[in-house]
């Protein structure tokens, strides 16, 4: 069963008030740094696979296994049933690896770092501490800590600089590395696990990303701990026509629990860039993962110039019985966005919970949802979706949920819910619903709203300008999500929802 | 104060003139009532005022303090001292009474060059204003509006005018939609706010809401104009016999 819901809004704020505030809107972490990189010839075949594979020292069933997926690759076509349109993608006229050059020896203290290179975290907020840990000073690892304790890996282009908070979580067993390290170090635990979610084969994205992916964040919780501080991975894409192609890899032992942060952007560039990652969670028996995103790669222009073109693959495995999952993402940037942050309810009673915001602005395109497939008994899922759509942009859910015909007593509780501001914008919802069983129970629910005109005057008569009554409003539209995701991040993504709908009035 | 003057206002997408030449003044302390057939203009006069689109002033003036109001932005006018009490109240899903009441107060603070007020101080004056309009903490906490009765929707809207102390009160048809014991709280409420420095428009179809509030003015508007002002008595004169009586005296 399919249902199929179209919504093109009519009415909305006057042209006047769209022009007059349009002129506002900017992209915060549009500049870029000026660094000395090593680059990969352009363009992807074996050579270059082999390539990535030799530069991060890897051995030879990780470099078999890359080129096994570039064979696949190269006999599969790219998608094109999701509801975005884009100049098609010259993936020979890409850098597949891109690294500060001062990433070749590690330096020894501060002053040795490329002074850029710290200057771009400074100015992304990163606590100075873990910006020199970030830069790979030895030894920063012992300084004090100040403010908040969360454990970044960052990853810069295509390599990880460097993770904080290592030795603590070794104490409770945790692993938090790159996951070019964790190739190196962990064999045991990168062989049993990748590409067991996503396989090499998943999909074009994946399995290009399976060929050529360069580095990304790995965590392994052993069983029975409770990770003592979220774990974070900032994504910064620096370099000009490079891809970022990450591999996320995070195992919940049994009766683990972990929280991880994700948060990305890019420079400003007129020439859109490619994102294709892959995250794959495999959480077991009575293990618990919580995953946020904060997206905020750069959208492009008010004309639709350049930004990232955001294709990624997540999917989280329930593999124990009474294992759960959340995923919130709060999706604000990127020119388009192709993501279904997915959950395989294996396990029996296990449970998925997907909470998503997405803003699109201007010319900013999203497809995003999520696929809830439940396969054992008494399983459970929640989608709560709010999408946003402002100028003349286009956001479309596309959520799957799949009742197999062994998921007895399972249930699903859909609501999305759509937001437009102005008149241009469009907001559509594709929801796929498949049981195969007759004692699970799905429930949908849909609506679309528009940020009248009379909420506006209401607030604005109450003293609010313009764009902060827009940012009142739609964070209330998004509450349900925004309460979702920790402390830190919440207030992050309220400030960004009102950013990045800076300009978009109309 | 409040300083109207041969105000002409038309529909923006319509060649439909709704004021036709409005002349009033409101003395700071003073409250004046505006009654009138349904059709007359009072609310189109609220909304003028207040700024709210879809109107288009062809002729005339308004003032606050000798400040041009329909010069300036809603929000401008908001910040200078003009304050509407909905008839409508509008919902804002998901946004909490408090968190709205902050953000306007704040914002009104910062457009006119004051701090922010604390979040301790803040929550003091709320409690406190809450409590005399019988409004609980629970209602502070509830989205906007979102499920209100008639009654609480009102008495909210009184709640942001006493945290917002404008200097100029508009009450577009307050008494709407309310029974008598939520008709009291609400004029109580109003009472407390009323002082020297304040000025009040009270605009209703109704004479009952002025037993609460006592005006010291009475103007009758009929057809987008003005067409006769008196003291309390003239509210009485209405109740008794209705509009037509003065209409037809008018003509």
């Amino acid at each position: 069963m399919a249902a199929l819901d179209q919504t093109q809004v009519k009415e909305g704020v006057d042209q006047e008030t769209v022009d007059a505030v349009r002129e506002v809107g900017t992209y915060k972490y549009g500049w870029d740094t000026d660094i000395e990189m090593e680059y990969a010839p352009k363009g992807v075949n074996p050579d270059i696979v082999r390539l990535i594979s030799e530069k991060n020292e890897e051995p030879e069933w990780m470099t078999e296994w890359r080129l096994a997926a570039f064979e696949r690759w190269t006999q599969i076509e790219e998608p094109n049933w999701a509801m975005v349109n884009y100049p098609k993608i010259d993936f020979q006229d890409q850098y597949y690896y891109a690294r500060p050059k001062s990433m070749e020896e590690k330096p020894k203290s501060l002053d040795e770092v490329d002074p850029k290179l710290l200057a771009t975290y400074e100015k992304l907020g990163i606590p100075l501490k873990e910006q020199m840990i970030l830069a790979g000073v030895e030894g920063a690892e012992d300084a004090p800590a100040e403010g908040r304790k969360v454990a970044v890996d960052a990853v810069f282009d295509s390599v990880s600089v460097g993770t904080t908070f290592q030795a603590e979580l070794k104490k409770a067993g945790v692993i938090f590395c790159s996951i070019s390290e964790a190739i190196r170090e962990h064999p045991e635990l990168v062989k049993k696990y990748l590409g067991s979610v996503v396989p090499v084969s998943d999909n074009f994205y994946a399995t290009l990303n399976s060929a050529v992916f360069s580095d990304g964040s790995f965590v392994y919780i052993p069983p029975g701990v409770r990770c003592p501080m979220e774990l974070s991975t900032y994504f910064r894409i620096n370099a000009e026509n490079t891809g970022q192609f990450e591999r996320t890899l995070i195992i919940a032992d049994k009766g683990s629990y972990v929280s991880y942060l994700e948060g990305c952007t890019a420079p400003q560039r007129d020439t859109a860039q490619l994102h294709a990652a892959v995250v794959e969670i495999i959480i077991e028996e009575d293990a618990e993962v919580k995953y946020s995103t904060v997206q905020n790669w750069f959208p492009g222009d008010e004309n639709g110039k350049g930004g990232i073109y955001n294709f990624v693959t997540k999917r989280a495995d329930c593999r124990g019985d009474r294992s759960k999952v959340m995923w919130t993402q709060v999706e604000t940037g990127s020119a388009v966005t192709w993501k279904y942050p997915s959950c395989i309810l294996r396990g029996e009673e296990s449970q998925g919970e997907f909470y998503s915001i997405a803003i699109t602005n201007n010319y900013q395109q999203a497809d995003t949802g999520t696929k809830m497939v439940h396969l054992g008994k008494n399983t459970k899922s929640r989608i709560v979706s709010k999408g946003i759509s402002a100028g003349k942009a286009q956001n479309t859910y596309r959520g799957l949920v799949s009742m197999h015909p062994k998921a007895k007593n399972s249930r699903n509780y859909t609501q999305c819910d759509s937001l437009l501001i102005g008149d241009k914008c469009g907001a559509h919802t594709v929801p796929y619903i498949e049981v195969k069983n007759n004692s699970s129970r799905v429930e949908h629910e849909a609506t679309t709203s528009k940020v009248d005109d009379d909420q506006l005057f209401y607030c604005r008569q109450r003293g609010m300008d313009e764009e902060e009554a827009v940012a009142l409003v739609v964070n209330g539209f998004c509450k349900d999500v925004l309460q979702a995701l920790p402390m830190e991040f919440a207030m992050e993504a309220q400030q960004l929802v009102a950013i990045s709908l800076e300009g978009s009035v109309g | 104060m409040l300083e109207i003057k041969n105000l002409h206002v038309k529909l923006e997408e319509e060649e439909k003139q709704i004021l036709k030449g409005v002349d009033l003044t409101v003395e700071a302390g003073k409250v004046h009532a505006i009654m009138g057939p349904n059709g007359s203009g009072k609310s189109t006069l609220s909304y003028v005022l207040s700024g709210r689109d879809g109107y288009e002033v062809t002729d005339g003036s308004a003032t606050l303090d000798g400040e041009d109001l329909l010069e300036m932005e809603p929000e401008e006018r908001a910040a200078a001292g003009v304050f509407l009490a909905f008839q409508y109240p509008v919902e804002i899903p998901g946004v909490g009474n408090m968190t709205f009441l902050r953000t306007a107060v704040n914002a009104q603070r910062k457009a006119r060059g004051e701090d922010e007020l604390s979040a301790a101080d803040f929550l003091k004056e709320v409690r406190a204003k809450a409590k005399s309009l019988k409004i609980d903490a629970d209602m502070l906490k509830r989205p906007v509006n979102v499920g209100f009765s008639g009654g609480e929707k009102k008495r909210n809207e009184i709640l942001q005018m006493a945290m917002l102390e404008p200097k100029m009160c508009i009450l577009d048809e307050t008494d709407s939609g309310l029974d008598v014991d939520a008709m009291k709280l609400v004029a109580e409420g109003v009472n407390a706010l009323r002082d020297e420095g304040r000025g009040f428009l009270v605009i209703t179809h109704y004479q009952r809401l002025l037993d609460h509030i006592k005006p010291d003015v009475v103007h009758i508007m009929a057809d987008g104009k003005i067409v006769k002002t008196g003291g309390p008595d003239l509210a009485l004169e209405v109740e008794n016999n209705g509009y037509a009586d003065i209409l037809a005296e008018v003509n």
